[in-house]
């Protein structure tokens, strides 16, 4: 029972931030220069005239002032429609939940890469500091924690794409093949390098944080008594280092859930890969309204659902930390 | 590691860094318009004793434009890092007024981190209709939470010490408390803050630039050279796409050391 409290404060808070979300992005939206009936007629603009321009206007209730026109907007958005994007001719939570799924490919098995393998490059520089291992993988965090994603990904395609041929240069499948025929080693081949490269570049934080949680734990009584009892530093490291490392690492990977989307938009950019980023690129540039909203709105839950987890997931491992007590 | 003279290699990498901008802005003024002259008998042409880095489809020269794109990025850089301490000081501050402007600025920080920093930079450079005002505004709007959190902590703090408790008996206005005891001891860490902004707001505006809706395209910024250099990579034109962020990453480099050592220092 102790446990329900908290949590019903952290929903009732989460749904505050969305509604503020909502708020803050449709403002920028209707601050923007950009008309959204231009947008939708593109270049058929100049074949319409005033008075159907007008109509248009009346049609999707434009002529209302910004705060109906937010209230419509909300209501719809409750009953769970998000608007129609006319970049993809299609429902704004169609278009969400089909790129989406190929999105999540991408993102999760880079997300459980980047946190498994950080994690362990933590333990192991943390482990004995100043050593030649540790050197170099401080180092190489240091440098990759300062590397423009795109820039990174346009290293791998230059590299194994272009001059070794060993994967695609685009896409989610061969260009003109049809979903159905596409087979499953075809798709885990074009994923390979842009997870590869979105998991290289969330790695670097992870083990900063590790590794300085070690040095902490070698200095702590703890790693002295046992280092007075004949224990080896391997020895500290496993029985008490992964312990106490964890946590945060655990909290770091659900709290950077935000960073790792920004960086799949890029590297989806420049791979091609038709996700979730690729169609907020596409949204920005083309003026589609609802589906920049929709996605801002998408993306906002997904994130505030990780921080969530990042804050539940302290008290649920270590049980010293009592909820509230922060 | 000599680890015994913070303040020395603080000092050190200051004057390296320092050395470094004030050359990079300087080529500005001996370069003049060189990064945009054409040459049509040179294009795409591969590093070379004559062009020294290539050169690109129209045959301007690439290490000029790559100097000339480092000098926008940091300008562009250093405002909205200005800005963003600026924003976050005095959010801050209003903060510490009263519990409940304190919870209203806690909400804005939630609201703002909830959302994926790129996506927030895309949908406020949309607002403003792009260009580098906006790229700048869009980069301060976004970046401040953390340092404000820092900030934040630090006035309730001070709040509490007993200097400032006394002068506030002594019937000292909150004026002078404001300016002659809270102010002097957060430049510090309004200093560090700013320089520890700087980097992540030129790998942001890179970013969105690259995306397209950062600086215009005419401009020789990072994030378009290496957008024109996404377009020839199936050729094989490699220098187009390694030396522009080569440069990039040197400089956010650069001024990640300079703000390890600093914090260190101070």
């Amino acid at each position: 029972m102790r446990l329900i409290a908290p949590i019903a404060k952290r929903v009732a808070r989460l749904a505050l931030v969305l509604i503020c979300v909502a708020l803050v992005s449709y403002g920028l939206m209707m601050a923007s220069p950009v008309d959204p009936i231009d947008a939708y007629l593109g270049p058929q603009m100049a074949q319409v005239s005033p008075e159907q321009r007008a109509l248009i206007a009346q049609r999707w209730g434009f002529d209302e002032s910004a705060v109906v026109q937010f209230g419509h907007w909300l209501r719809q958005l409750v009953s769970g429609d998000l608007g129609w994007s006319h970049v993809y001719n299609q429902p704004v939570s169609e278009v969400i939940a089909q790129r989406f799924q190929r999105s999540i490919a991408l993102l999760g098995s880079a997300w459980l890469l980047s946190a498994l393998v950080g994690f362990s490059l933590g333990v192991m520089a943390g482990a004995k500091e100043g050593s030649k291992l540790d050197n170099i993988i401080s180092t190489y965090a240091f440098i990759t924690a300062s590397t423009p994603a795109f820039w990174l990904a346009l290293l791998a395609v230059l590299l194994f794409s272009v001059t070794l041929g060993w994967t695609p240069t685009c896409c989610a499948g061969p260009a003109g093949a049809l979903n159905q025929e596409v087979t499953l080693a075809t798709r885990l081949h074009h994923l390979l390098l842009p997870v590869a490269t979105l998991a290289l570049l969330g790695i670097a934080s992870i083990t900063l944080h590790t590794r300085t949680r070690m040095l902490e734990l070698m200095r702590s009584d703890v790693a002295t008594h046992a280092f007075s009892q004949g224990a080896s530093r391997l020895d500290v490291a496993w029985r008490h280092g992964l312990r106490h490392a964890s946590v945060p690492a655990i909290t770091l990977a659900f709290a950077s859930l935000g960073e790792l989307f920004g960086g799949s938009i890029l590297i989806e950019q420049v791979f091609a890969y038709p996700g979730l980023g690729q169609a907020t690129v596409a949204a920005g540039l083309r003026s589609d309204v609802p589906l920049l909203l929709g996605i801002a709105l998408f993306t906002a839950l997904f994130v505030s659902v990780g921080n969530m987890i990042a804050d539940s997931l302290y008290t649920v491992i270590d049980p010293r930390i009592q909820p509230g007590g922060l | 590691m000599s680890q015994a003279q913070p303040r020395l290699r603080a000092a050190f990498s200051l004057g390296v860094t320092a050395l470094l901008v004030m050359g990079l802005v300087a080529s500005q003024w001996l370069l003049g318009d060189s990064p945009q002259q054409m040459q049509f008998d040179a294009r795409l042409a591969p590093p070379s004793v004559e062009h020294w880095l290539g050169t690109d489809a129209l045959g301007r020269e690439l290490w000029a434009r790559t100097l000339a794109g480092l000098a926008l990025s940091f300008w562009v850089g250093c405002l909205a890092a200005l800005l963003s301490t600026l924003i976050a000081l005095s959010l801050a501050a209003i903060a510490t007024l009263s519990a409940r402007l304190d919870a209203l600025v806690s909400l804005l920080i939630d609201t703002l981190l909830s959302v994926p920093h790129l996506i927030l930079l895309m949908l406020i450079a949309f607002a403003l209709g792009g260009g580098t005002q906006a790229v700048i505004i869009a980069v301060a709007v976004t970046h401040w939470p953390s340092l404000a959190r820092v900030l934040r902590a630090e006035l309730w703090q001070l709040r509490q010490a007993p200097y400032v408790r006394i002068s506030r008996a002594l019937g000292k206005s909150r004026w002078f408390v404001l300016h002659g005891h809270l102010l002097p001891h957060l430049i510090p860490h309004c200093l560090v803050g700013a320089l520890l902004l700087f980097p992540h707001a030129i790998l942001h505006e890179a970013a969105l630039t690259f995306l397209g809706f950062g600086l215009s395209p005419s401009q020789p910024a990072i994030g378009v050279l290496l957008a024109d250099a996404m377009r020839y990579l199936s050729g094989g034109y490699w220098w187009l796409g390694i030396f522009p962020g080569l440069g990039l990453l040197l400089m956010v480099l650069g001024f990640e050391r300079l703000s390890s050592h600093l914090r260190r220092a101070l």
